[in-house]
């Protein structure tokens, strides 16, 4: 990186920092192929490279167990497959995948879950802020940043609170979230990430053209992006869902202490109220295992399961297991 | 021509002997720089392009101690934050505030900084509410109303920056008890006060009005630019509030960047109450409505209020007409951080990691930056106590500053489940 000052960097260089869904129990249920996937991905991240001499890529790979950085287009450590028959790009990347995904397996618990779980997207995206972040450091000389989701797993409600610090983080520096969803159903996750931090948002309708999406809509860089007719995002429902039915609410009621939400008026907040009444049994040095069990099972009771009240519980139990 | 020979350095100085007589032999352009001493803040690199001096470690070691300082304040008063703020900013305007110690001059410094105070606040407390207070003349006036718009506080104090006459804690603070005694008890009352003038012109006893703000649960807090006043600390004593005088500039946006992250709540409004809020939808993209906020007819954008149905064009806001408190799920989002802040890093020091128990990795886990200085030899680094990933110093900050995700905790659903359900 000695030389990297002497570089010219204009404002179309760009630092693309790729999340790459490999969820195997998504995949295996999915119509198409993770290789016939990957194949595409490749050839459009070669694109990339090749429209710049400078443009950099970094591919993270987001299981369902872990996160893993899998390909940096600027580490000094990349080298052409021995035969020479395949590129550095694909033999590097293709060589940590299987590490990775191999790696990824072993986290799997035994017993097989009863849904399929979703990717952790949470994670990725706070790789990927901490990698740009780095660059930001480089000096004021440094490429364009921004970050593309390709995922196909569904949302996991658990990780909502991480997901929404990371997209605020990345508003804050204004790095734009691209996501390219190839799943099923939009992913709400994804078209917040895009909209609250001006990317965009796009869900292929066919796969079998996945490469041609992805060179139209995302390898342009974002100085070029203001002369181009990308696809806009459609309003996102930013409406809250209550803590107490799941409902899709328009006006509620919001405690002023935790910030719950719930559709009809109580005198008190439950969820605080049942902190503060924690707070007060469990003295911090002498909780017991036990009690702990018993306590988040009261709380797993006391809170139904909407999305925002799912994140919350599990902060909740983690932050009194914490103490 | 002796004095050339006393000072070779200075090789034209033909033309302005008459001038070295006076003020030490400076131009006047030199003399505006020889308190700054700006130069002393640069270093060369390797290549040869001027950058500032590395001062990673002392920010870090800075960082570490607020770190900590918030740290044992969150262990005393868990969770219990005061999300939603009422904050008044008194800003003195009195004589003393021309003073050009600050340059250029302590109003201007001022100004600046609670511009970006004001933008920070908002940032962080999407559903609280500010107002400014100037004080000259011996009198308080009431510059803006409590609001939640960041643009118009802002352009309502560049319009108004001109100083005269003395200062007066005392009107300042009855005009603030007066407008904050109004607001909804769920609120948390605030004054922030930056005071540059050494006296205040009351005209009773201020020790009175100290009472009444602490009776109101009014937390008062001051940022003074002279030097300590008894007063000033007498009051922030009383009512809950920090004291604290800056030395420079970077010192006072340090401080007054501190009031930004919402305060350990009071323990009498821990009791939680239920706030009727409304989750607007947006507006249909061709539709024309006229908004309340600014009069005029407009195409598409905007949301509209559940209650009354009328259209406004930001969040979040009060609706004009009924008075709901309107907002979006990002909002509530974006003040979840501070209820489950995440756990500090825990430092390990270069010596500790030839410790073969350790399984020190060569890089950071955030970043991928090797953790190697020049020479192969560990640098200082920190773990998360959770996941036990190592992270270099930048990220560390970057996490906690911004952030507020741990990146490995985040990446490993194993060492979540375990936490969760042990």
């Amino acid at each position: 990186m000695a030389s990297a000052p002497s570089k010219h960097y204009t404002d179309d260089i760009s630092l693309l920092v790729v999340t790459l869904d490999t969820n195997p129990f998504f995949w295996s249920t999915f119509s198409f192929h993770f290789s016939d996937f990957l194949s595409q991905v490749l050839a459009f991240l070669n694109s990339i490279l090749l429209l710049g001499q400078l443009n950099q890529v970094v591919v993270i790979a987001t299981g369902c167990n872990s996160c893993s950085y899998i390909y940096d287009s600027s580490s000094n450590r990349n080298h052409a497959s021995t035969n020479g028959t395949m590129p550095a790009l694909y033999s590097n990347l293709l060589h940590n995948l299987d590490e990775f995904a191999a790696k990824d397996h072993q986290f799997t618990t035994d017993h097989k879950p009863p849904t399929v779980p979703s990717s952790l997207l949470s994670g990725a995206l706070s790789m990927a802020l901490c990698y740009i972040q780095r660059a930001f450091r480089a000096g004021p000389m440094h490429p364009q940043p921004r970050i593309l989701c390709l995922h196909g797993s569904t949302d996991g409600p658990e990780q909502y609170v991480a997901i929404m610090n990371a997209i605020f983080s990345a508003q804050h520096s204004s790095v734009p979230v691209d996501s390219c969803y190839i799943g099923s159903n939009n992913s709400a996750f994804l078209q917040q990430a895009s909209y609250i931090t001006g990317g965009i948002y796009y869900r292929p309708p066919q796969l079998e053209g996945l490469f041609q999406y992805l060179s139209t809509v995302f390898a342009t860089d974002l100085h070029s992006r203001e002369y181009l007719r990308l696809p806009k995002s459609l309003g996102v429902d930013f409406r809250a869902s209550c803590f107490c039915h799941k409902q899709t609410i328009d006006m509620g009621y919001v405690c002023s202490v935790c910030l719950s939400i719930f559709c009809e008026h109580h005198d008190k907040c439950s969820t605080s109220l049942y902190l503060a009444r924690l707070n007060l049994m469990l003295p911090q040095q002498t909780v017991g295992k036990e009690r702990l069990l018993n306590v988040s099972g009261f709380i797993t009771l006391i809170l139904s399961c909407s999305q925002e009240s799912l994140s919350v519980k599990s902060l909740l139990i983690s932050s009194i297991y914490v103490s | 021509m002796n004095n050339i020979a006393g000072r070779p350095l200075n090789g034209d100085v033909e033309d302005d002997d008459e001038d070295e007589a006076n003020d030490d032999g400076l131009e006047a352009w030199e003399r505006a720089y020889t308190e700054d001493r700006s130069w002393e803040s640069l270093q060369e690199d390797e290549s040869g392009l001027l950058r500032p001096i590395d001062t990673t470690a002392v920010h870090h070691a800075q960082y570490r101690r607020r770190l900590r300082a918030l740290a044992s304040n969150a262990a005393t008063a868990r969770i219990q934050k005061g999300l939603i703020r009422y904050l008044y900013i008194v800003v003195d305007l009195s004589k003393a505030a021309s003073e050009r110690d600050f340059r250029p001059s302590r109003m201007a410094v001022i100004a600046k900084q609670v511009e970006s105070f004001i933008r920070e606040f908002f940032d962080q407390n999407p559903l609280s509410h500010v107002g400014l207070v100037t004080t000259k003349d011996g009198v308080a006036n009431c510059l803006t109303d409590l609001g939640g718009s960041p643009e118009s506080h802002i352009k309502a104090l560049m319009g108004k920056l001109e100083c005269s006459g003395d200062a007066s804690l005392q009107n300042a603070l009855e005009l603030v008890h007066s407008n904050l005694n109004q607001i909804p008890s769920y609120g948390h009352r605030e004054v922030l006060i930056l005071y540059s003038a050494l006296s205040t012109c009351d005209p009773g006893d201020i020790m009175e009005t100290i009472q009444k703000c602490k009776k109101s649960k009014i937390r008062c807090s001051v940022i003074g630019l002279a030097a300590e006043m008894f007063i000033c600390k007498h009051l922030c004593q009383e009512t809950g509030g920090t004291y604290s005088v800056a030395l420079d500039e970077s010192h006072f946006k340090e401080l007054i960047l501190e009031h930004s992250p919402p305060p350990p709540a009071i323990a009498e409004y821990a009791t939680a109450n239920l706030i009727k809020m409304g989750f607007p939808q947006r507006a249909a993209e061709g539709s024309v409505a006229i908004c309340t906020c600014h009069e005029e007819a407009k195409t598409g954008g905007g949301y509209t209020c559940p209650r009354c149905k009328v259209r406004v064009c930001e969040l979040p806001t009060e609706c004009r007409i009924c008075g709901l408190t309107l907002i979006s799920s990002p909002h509530l989002a974006r003040s979840y951080h501070h209820l489950f802040p995440i756990v500090p890093f825990a430092e390990i020091s270069p010596s500790s990691q030839n410790d073969p128990s350790h399984n020190f990795t060569n890089t950071c886990f955030g970043c991928q930056q090797s953790l190697l200085s020049q020479g192969n030899k560990p640098e200082l680094s920190v773990s998360c106590p959770k996941c036990k990933q190592q992270f270099c110093l930048d990220c560390d900050i970057y996490i906690h500053e911004s952030l507020h995700n741990c990146p490995g905790c985040e990446s490993f659903r194993h060492s979540k489940s375990v936490t969760s359900s042990q």
